[in-house]
């Protein structure tokens, strides 16, 4: 294939007067990890809402695998590739582990009201591959231990992990991950890092995530974007972004990034 | 694990509905033993009560399992009975006809109620299908020179049933107390085979979340709309069933108590539980039965409302996951049964999905 995975240029988006995306370029090639930072509120989790199609942009395309998905519609995006996680934790709280992570196949699963209220021929087969295909997401991500726990009496961090297990198994070309590290402290996210790792070259795909954790997104991304009040103010390799002054004069003030040592 | 092991759970899983189905088929001929009861009255009633659990079945997949819902339901009931009234009726078509095609459209109106589902929820959904069920009746009133206006469609034909050369008919109460047994057996393993699928998946995490629904490639207007569709074919065909069990219907049957009436089943019996749904309307309909007989209150003919206004309280106050709930809750003192994957997985999304009901 040609060209990047995901091409996104002039991304505009706004709410009433505020203009929370301006003309955003980003693209994600091909096995690559890309990170997406900024200040709170520079419209980060905006662009993730405009590929999921949350959000209607005002101006701009995205293009995923060269087409245009500005026209679809949301649950449609998953079908294409595009699989994401939410800042805050979007699951089934009465549903355990393994049935929110197969909830992500719900667009693998081809089958119907009819079909399924009859248990036709194949219905269970088709059950028992995906609870296969299920638990070997979940034995990846150490979940097999909750597998059978309900999901809202898990801590946080195990919750994202949910998450990302259930957008895993729909087989996605691009990973959205909306603050991976949330809930989980330094030496969690050092494992955090290692795992992403480890999914993108198991499953082939490309990530592109938001993140407040900039030891994490240093160390783990291979390209960076920053954003601030809603306009791309770098973009490049981690360690030149680190010493752009753009991205210090944005970040100035911000403890964290100073206790991160940018 | 060893095929033993499958086997034995799975027929422990099956064995409420192996106890159920003897009951039913065992209960006819044992009220004849019991003295100073008139069994044909007690087979009218619980064949009513087996109706209105086919209603509360499927009301329990829109509300509880889907999260949506709905005041309109005695609404789509009397569609469903006034459609099959009138084919049979009017046109002399066959029973079967009307129970099918009263189904079919009570379906097909139900998808278009849940057209507003689509925009609406909670409160707002509530009111809209509020006026739809108070609309159906005014309606069939106004079309009097076909419906029978406010006083009715009377004499219709009894149940039957063509079988090759011959045709059944239901003429006894025992007759339709075995026909309404075997739709409802039917319907409820086809709504328990849709809970515990892909389907049911997908209608929780629209409860649960929209927008995981959205995310995980779940198409809400086709969910939401088959969920309104598949509850009105299960008030359809009981519609058709409760109008060939009185042998006849007026508008006044249908009022916006027995919607009430509905949803008080099914979260009595436990939202998100086929079983709760079932036990629900059963309870319900034989205590409307009892209280109507009690004779310090005689004269106070709108009693049973008025405990159904307490039972509902009661219920959600003390009882939130219903009857089904505190099953569950005894069960699970009981030493643990062995789990198989599969089954345990699947009844789990039924079981947990009154947790947080409808919203």
């Amino acid at each position: 294939m040609s060209g990047p995975l995901l091409e996104i240029s002039g991304l505009t988006m706004s709410f009433g007067g505020l203009v929370a995306v301006d003309g955003l370029d980003l693209s994600v090639n091909t096995g690559e990890i890309v990170g997406l930072i900024g200040p709170n509120g520079a419209g980060k989790t905006t662009v993730f809402n405009c590929i999921s199609r949350f959000y209607e942009r005002d101006r701009g395309t995205i293009r995923f695998k060269g087409r245009d998905i500005t026209r679809s519609r949301s649950h449609e995006i998953i079908g294409f590739g595009i699989a994401r996680t939410f800042q805050n934790v979007e699951l089934c709280r009465s549903m355990t582990t393994l049935e929110n992570v197969l909830v992500g196949e719900h667009a693998v699963i081809r089958s119907g009201l009819i079909r399924d209220g009859l248990r036709l021929r194949g219905v269970r087969a088709d059950e028992a591959r995906a609870t296969a295909r299920a638990d070997e997401v979940l034995d990846l991500l150490g979940l097999t231990v909750h597998r059978d726990r309900v999901v809202s009496t898990l801590p946080f961090g195990f919750q994202k992990l949910v998450e990302l297990g259930r957008a895993l198994v729909s087989h996605p070309a691009l990973l959205l991950l909306d603050e991976p590290s949330a809930g989980a402290d330094q030496r969690e996210s050092q494992g955090l890092a290692a795992l992403i790792r480890q999914i993108r070259d198991r499953f082939e795909l490309s990530v592109l995530l938001v993140e407040h954790d900039m030891s994490l997104v240093m160390g783990l991304c291979d390209r960076l974007y920053v954003m601030d009040f809603g306009r791309r103010i770098a973009a490049g390799a981690p360690a030149d972004v680190r010493r752009d002054p753009a991205v210090i004069e944005a970040y100035l003030g911000e403890p964290d990034l100073e206790a991160a040592g940018v | 694990m060893g095929s033993m092991h499958w086997s034995r759970s799975r027929g422990r899983a099956m064995l409420p509905y192996g106890l159920g189905i003897a009951a039913v088929l065992a209960m006819p001929p044992l009220l004849n033993f019991i003295p100073g009861i008139a069994p044909g009255y007690i087979l009218y009633l619980v064949s009513l009560a087996l109706i209105y659990a086919i209603v509360a079945i499927g009301l329990g997949i829109l509300v509880g399992h889907t999260g949506q819902i709905s005041l309109g339901h005695a609404g789509l009931f009397a569609i469903g009975a006034y459609t099959s009234a009138l084919l049979t009726f009017r046109l002399g078509l066959p029973f079967v006809v009307g129970l099918l095609f009263a189904g079919a459209l009570t379906a097909a109106i139900g998808f278009l109620l849940g057209l507003p589902a689509l925009r609406l929820s909670g409160p707002y959904l509530a009111v809209a299908t509020l006026g739809f069920g108070l609309a159906i009746p005014q309606l069939i009133v106004w079309q009097g020179s076909w419906t029978g206006g406010s006083s009715g469609l009377h004499q219709l034909p009894p149940a039957s049933l063509p079988l090759g050369a011959f045709t059944i008919v239901f003429r006894t109460d025992q007759d339709f107390y075995y026909l309404a047994a075997a739709v409802l057996i039917g319907l409820t393993v086809f709504a328990r085979n849709v809970v515990t699928s892909h389907t049911g998946r997908a209608f929780v995490t629209i409860r649960d979340s929209e927008i995981a629904a959205r995310a995980m490639g779940v198409d809400l207007v086709r969910y939401k709309t088959s969920a309104f569709a598949l509850s009105a074919l299960y008030a359809g065909i009981a519609g058709s069933l409760y109008a060939h069990l009185l042998h006849g219907i007026s508008p006044e049957d249908f009022t916006v108590l027995l919607s009430v009436d509905f949803l008080t089943m099914i979260v009595l019996g436990g939202l998100g539980s086929v079983g709760g749904a079932l036990a629900g309307a059963l309870l319900l309909t034989l205590l409307q039965n009892a209280l109507t007989r009690l004779p310090v209150v005689h004269d106070f003919k709108n009693l049973y409302v008025v405990v159904l206004g307490v039972i509902l309280i009661l219920t959600i106050a003390f009882l939130p996951r219903g009857l089904a709930g505190v099953v569950r809750s005894l069960r699970s003192r009981l030493p643990a049964a062995p789990e198989r994957n599969g089954a345990s997985r699947t009844d789990q999304i039924v079981e947990l999905g009154e947790g947080s009901g409808a919203r």
